[in-house]
């Protein structure tokens, strides 16, 4: 399992640069995560990636993006221009989270 | 320790250079055989692609395709079928062929299709449209059931015709369900 450097701290990942420790993110560490990917994080972005956390925390997994609307109450179109081109990785790579493992 | 940060790439793929784009011919409408091509279009959308869906609105009757509404499985000549409790024991081809049978299989395969919180069909293609994929109906399947575009679900961008899907799926991955 390597480690890699994010913002002066090592943070663990897998071999796609996903974090893999729950615990080591924190809300700094997410604004970083979103510069390395190019995102500029509002408001809005922040409710998303909130909700995502809070809901892998009560069930281990990773919420998909339709999970992300019905639950957590955000549009579809909104969560595509909010993260564009890959909403779901996007998402779950900058609250720390592993990649959704459901198909829809 | 890496030296540089590892960073997973996001490329997105719809745009240059990779350009990948997919189309998906949807030719079949029983509710089994729907599901398909809804979910690979979907992870596709979500994955960047630009995603073409072509229905060809055959179904098992007057309104069960999946551009309209709710399609069913028939167990009938499906020898895939069988009970979620009991996977050796596949469901007797014949039964399908009682009346209720139809309904029953279709309420159930309904909702376990629910209970992974899957969308409906109708859900589905909207969900799919939100996303950004085309939809386009099949102009024969259409003629042949001589239907209006007032049936059409509202998504769907235009009926169009076999030649028609050429040019939309030229430099496409095209998958055939």
């Amino acid at each position: 399992m390597p480690t890699t450097m994010i913002g002066r701290r090592p943070i663990d990942v897998n071999d796609e640069g996903f974090l893999t420790a729950y615990d080591q993110w924190d809300e700094e560490l997410g604004a970083t995560l979103a510069e390395l990917i190019g995102l500029e994080l509002t408001d809005r972005h922040w409710q998303v990636l909130r909700f995502l956390r809070a809901d892998y925390a009560g069930r281990k997994e990773t919420a998909t993006l339709r999970r992300t609307s019905t639950l957590g109450g955000f549009g579809i179109k909104e969560l595509f221009t909010l993260f564009p081109g890959k909403p779901a990785k996007k998402m779950a790579y900058v609250a720390g989270l592993p990649k959704p493992k459901g198909c829809v | 320790m890496t030296e540089t940060t590892l960073v997973p790439s996001f490329t997105d793929e719809a745009k240059p250079p990779a350009g990948r784009k997919l189309a998906i011919i949807c030719s079949k409408g029983n509710l089994d055989m729907a599901y398909p091509g809804l979910i690979l279009g979907n992870a596709a959308v979500g994955e960047g692609i630009e995603v073409h869906l072509f229905l060809h609105l055959l179904g098992d009757g007057h309104d069960h395709h999946p551009a309209l509404a709710q399609p069913q499985v028939q167990p009938l000549g499906n020898t895939a079928m069988h009970l979620p409790q009991a996977p050796t024991m596949p469901l007797p081809a014949l039964m399908g062929a009682i009346p209720g049978v139809t309904k029953f299989a279709t309420s159930m395969m309904r909702k376990q299709i629910a209970d992974l919180d899957v969308p409906t069909v109708p859900e589905f293609l909207e969900l799919m449209h939100e996303s950004g994929v085309h939809l386009w109906a099949c102009r024969m399947s259409f003629d042949m059931m001589q239907l209006n575009e007032a049936d059409l679900y509202e998504g769907v961008e235009a009926v169009i015709s076999a030649s028609d899907f050429m040019e939309i799926a030229e430099g496409a991955q095209v998958i055939f369900i």
